[in-house]
């Protein structure tokens, strides 16, 4: 068709490149274009978070952006934090504190928290639950969810400061 | 220094049951390769989707689906007439009512199924959705049950004879066109007696509203149909993938060995995925139509309002007793809204699911419950939302009655359920309504709980805040939550409890791998409790081999050994039992390998951890990891060669965990925000098989019931349009607003549970719904409250302080 746009996207470090109808939501462009299905869909009216990325430095609900209003712009999904070899602390701690149960929040919950750590490396426990609640999450009632996020901010704060 | 391995040692070692093992599914998780039904994609894959009703009752005038058919990538478009050749634009619902898979005529709800669109992607099946021209006749909507009994309209004229008259149904006689069943416990003319010559008799009715599951991840599936050598895969977000085989086998005539069900990971389920959805059936029919698989997957809004609602009653209840606040007997009736096709999912003898649980946790000594199922222009489903069938309800029921009946006594509630709970030596109890409750230690629970929160002081406070709240000092009031539940889980014994005829057993299959590992399979299905983790762990114990040595699968038909699912925490009860049993027939045909190993009589050794020993001689030992391998590399005389077992397990009896809550809410009276200042539960679910895993079951179990108390519901208005379909409407609670919780427990191990385990997972949310509403009903109780029904959003907490007067 002949209205599609050129995208061109980097998405984990790799560079995408590929025509795509203007309505396209980014949300499809990463499930069902480029196979990357850790961002899931919980609602698609921005209320969840089941799909956040990171785009260009931010937390971004991607069912809610057209693939064109990113076009240009660096993603970041759970994929891209970090894999069996090199798991980044939130990975860890979600696991070690049961942040999580059916997984299907884990995705966007660990992207969110991830961005939160970066602005906010000491975040009390009030700090975390605000910056969290775009996230909803069905099955842990949260508690946990704060615990591995604390965990895990303690555990990158004394790496950081065993490395300076 | 002696690196001696110690017994505690080769206990610790197992990661067996008690200890608070990590859990297995988590790497995949937070890594993000879980494996969820919309993470497939197959070859040729096409995506159905529906068209979908805008009203609640009208008649379907004719259905074009020409300009849809025009749309670039769209392939067909199934209507009923399309359906009814191969007999499907019906299907059976597990209530023994019938539900349309496509509208047949007309329609019965907002959002019903009318057209199911094929095409290449979402997007296209969106555009042709858009051009499906269907044209309506409106009919009067019901929308009230009450309304609907008296009512002229008649909403299903396929259950109304020729001749006018109403057949009975799958419950017995019907009372009027709109009406499905009655359904009865107890003794009628004896309680009526009792209340009427009680000394103190209490009244109340209330509603418990709709709501729905609301998992993250919605319902869908992928079908595929394999024309060359007949076969069919469904994926599915299924809770019980070996009824949908069944089911799919029967109803459309494909041999059930033809029939594969995968259940992939599932992001949630609380009931939602337990029935049967026209979404599955379209899906089948569509890749048999296309030849190329089929993907369809619900959007939110689809979800709640077409998928699956829960609760909707409307309980009238009188309890009576003596001026000492002893309970004498308690009547119940229930008007049960169950939208416009019966698709409750409850066991076949039981319409009202396991309501009669409503005498609760007290010695009541005579009573009757009887529940009417009546039609209206809603959606259908009336699911076990976290809980086992019907019993948030029932202990809703009974916990708001015994506040109602404590204001009407003057006296403290605690003090009240406390001379009524069933005492420890009357266990085994037999309840007023039937059911023989199989342990338990109330009072132990109920003291420790209060002592815990200190309820006296807690008491005091609120007593001085009312006296504040008065003299101006404060805008603020406290209220207290009580609730005591018990819950009737592990369904379910075959003798009464079935799906579609099908019994509720479940099972385990076990191979004990040469080098001693081993795979076990089960017949139930994780949703997110963790049942590779804790199943593991019930092996380990039972076998001896370490929980990390032993995968767990459950969902897959062609693999998996038969079993119902999970749902109404029956997993543990019943497949746990079942791993249990299965583990056991491995380890006495390892009794067998060790003896003729060590050459002794197979009586002269034990078990011990993960060896068998010789009696007396604990340095002759063989491990189990050696008895493995010798069951495949050792002719043995007498024994097959291999270590393997099955077990379907029936359980004897449901298992009946409780519970103490206590919740402190502060309240604005001007606002009407509760502000949960505590939250203490304290669960009693028999032996703990992962402390880390029940702990978060509760936690979520209450956040889920904060959520139904203080405002989660699915509303109409008059003209059946759903008003709360979308999350900005429907409340989910965010990190934000949910407090954190104090857990503890006692354990009463259940005597017929081989290793007495009661399940937990329901347990929070059956007893955490009346606590939080108790908690905000006795806030005002001091100024003259006895009621006011759920959800206590902020609105209504308002009007409540309102109409008490409490902004004047
Ligand atoms: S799917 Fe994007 S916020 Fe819910
Ligand atoms: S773990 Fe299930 S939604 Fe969060």
């Amino acid at each position: 068709m002949s209205n599609k746009m050129h995208i061109k996207l980097k998405v984990n470090g790799k560079d995408e490149e590929f025509l795509a109808e203007p309505r396209e939501l980014l949300i499809y462009t990463l499930r069902e274009r480029l196979n990357i299905t850790g961002p899931h869909i919980g609602c698609e009216t921005s209320h969840c978070g089941a799909c956040t990325v990171t785009i260009d430095g931010k937390s971004v609900k991607a069912c809610t952006m057209f693939v064109a209003q990113a076009s240009g712009k660096d993603i970041t999904t759970i994929e891209g934090l970090g894999g069996p070899d090199d798991l980044h602390p939130l990975q860890t701690a979600f696991k070690e504190h049961h942040g999580l149960q059916c997984g299907y929040c884990t995705p966007g919950m660990i992207t969110r928290a991830a961005k939160l750590l970066e602005e906010n490396p000491n975040p009390t426990e009030d700090e975390i639950r605000f910056g969290m609640a775009g996230n909803i999450c069905r099955c842990t009632g949260y508690q946990n969810i704060i615990k591995s996020i604390q965990a895990a901010a303690a555990e990158m704060n004394a790496s950081k400061e065993a490395a300076e | 220094m002696k690196d001696e391995v110690t017994r505690e040692d080769r206990v610790a070692n197992l990661k067996g049951m008690g200890c608070s093992r990590k859990r297995v599914e988590d790497a995949r998780f937070t890594q993000g390769k879980g494996n969820y039904v919309d993470d497939i994609k197959l070859d040729g894959m096409l995506f159905g989707d529906f068209v979908r009703s805008p009203y609640a009752h009208a008649r379907i005038k004719s259905i074009d689906t020409s300009a849809a058919l025009e749309v670039p990538g769209v392939l067909a478009v199934l209507t009923a007439d399309d359906l009814r050749p191969l007999g499907l634009h019906w299907m059976p619902t597990l209530a023994g009512d019938k539900q349309m898979v496509l509208a047949d005529g007309k329609v019965l709800f907002q959002g019903q199924e009318v057209a199911f669109v094929v095409a290449e992607d979402r997007y296209a099946a969106a555009d042709g959705i858009e051009l499906v021209e269907v044209d309506y006749e409106e009919l009067p909507v019901i929308v009230d049950p009450f309304e609907s009994l008296k009512s002229d309209v008649v909403l299903r004229e396929d259950l109304v004879a020729e001749d006018g008259s109403i057949p009975a149904g799958a419950h017995g006689p019907r009372k009027h066109h709109n009406h499905i069943f009655t359904w009865e416990a107890g003794d009628k003319d004896t309680t009526d007696e009792v209340i009427a010559n009680a000394e103190v008799v209490a009244e109340e009715s209330m509603y418990y509203h709709r709501t729905h599951p609301c998992p993250l991840e919605t319902c869908g599936c992928v079908a595929s149909m394999d024309k060359v050598n007949g076969k069919l895969t469904l994926w599915g977000t299924f809770q019980a993938p070996h009824a949908i085989r069944t089911v799919v086998s029967l109803i459309s005539g494909i041999e059930e060995h033809n029939i594969r069900v995968i259940s992939p990971d599932i992001g949630g389920g609380f009931g939602n995925k337990v029935g049967a959805y026209p979404g599955y059936v379209c899906s089948v029919v569509a890749s048999i139509v296309t030849g190329k698989p089929v993907k369809w997957i619900e959007d939110r809004m689809d979800n709640l309002m077409t998928t699956a609602f829960a609760r909707d009653y409307w309980m009238k209840g009188q309890i009576s007793a003596t001026k000492e606040g002893k309970i004498t007997g308690l009547k119940c009736h229930v008007t049960a809204d169950h939208g416009g096709f019966d698709a409750c999912a409850d066991p076949t003898k039981f319409p009202a699911g396991f309501m009669n649980i409503c005498t609760g946790s007290y010695d009541i000594p005579t009573a009757h419950l009887e529940v009417d199922g009546v039609y209206t222009n809603k959606a259908p489903g009336g699911v076990s939302y976290r809980c086992s069938f019907r019993v948030t309800e029932a202990v809703y029921f009974i916990e708001r009655m015994i506040e109602v009946l404590a204001i009407k006594l003057n006296m403290d509630a605690a003090e009240l359920r406390r001379i009524n709970f069933i005492r420890k030596e009357q266990f085994p109890y037999t309840a007023a309504l039937g059911w023989e409750y199989d342990s338990g230690d109330y009072h132990t629970a109920w003291d420790k709980a209060l002592k815990a929160v200190d309820y006296d002081g807690l008491r005091a406070e609120q007593a001085q805040r009312v006296e504040d709240f008065k003299a101006g000092k404060t805008r603020k009031l406290m209220g207290i939550g009580l609730s005591f539940f018990t819950e009737i889980v592990g369904a379910g014994p075959v003798k009464n409890c079935d799906i579609l005829g099908l019994g509720m057993f479940d099972s385990c299959e076990i191979r004990i791998h040469p080098t001693g590992s081993a795979i076990a399979r089960l017949g139930t299905i994780s949703q997110g409790q963790g049942h590779a983790t804790t199943f593991a762990q019930i092996l380990a114990s039972e076998i001896g081999l370490p929980a990390d040595s032993i995968t767990i699968e459950e969902g897959d038909t062609d693999t998996a050994p038969y079993g119902l699912g999970t749902y109404g925490s029956r997993s543990t009860p019943v497949a746990g039992a079942a791993t249990a049993m299965a583990g056991r027939k491995i380890r006495a045909k390892a009794q067998m390998i060790a003896a003729y190993l060590l050459e002794v009589h197979d009586n002269d050794v034990e078990f011990d951890v993960d060896r068998f020993v010789v009696k007396g001689a604990p340095e002759k030992f063989k491990t189990m990891k050696e008895i493995a391998f010798a069951a495949y590399n050792q002719a043995i005389p007498g024994i097959e060669p291999g270590l393997e077992a099955v077990s379907y397990y029936d359980p004897p009896n449901m298992t009946y965990p409780f519970g103490a809550y206590v919740c402190v809410m502060d309240i604005d009276v001007d606002t009407g925000v509760p502000e949960i200042r505590r939250f203490y539960a304290l669960d009693d679910c028999g032996t703990r098989i992962n402390p880390m895993i029940i702990e978060g079951q509760v936690h979520g179990g209450l956040t889920e019931a904060l959520a139904v108390a203080l405002g989660q519901e699915i509303a109409y208005d008059d003209m059946g349009n759903v008003k709360t379909g979308t999350l900005m409407d429907f409340f989910l609670p965010t990190a934000w607003e949910v407090p954190n919780y104090e857990t503890d427990f006692t354990v009463t191990p259940s005597p017929h549970h081989p290793i007495g385990a009661k399940g937990v997972g329901e347990s929070p949310h059956v007893g955490g719904v009346p606590c939080f509403s108790n908690a905000v009903q006795d806030a005002f109780r001091p100024f003259g409250n006895t009621h006011t029904n759920m959800p206590h959003d902020h609105w209504r907490i308002w009007r409540t302080a309102n109409e008490l007067g409490l902004h004047d």
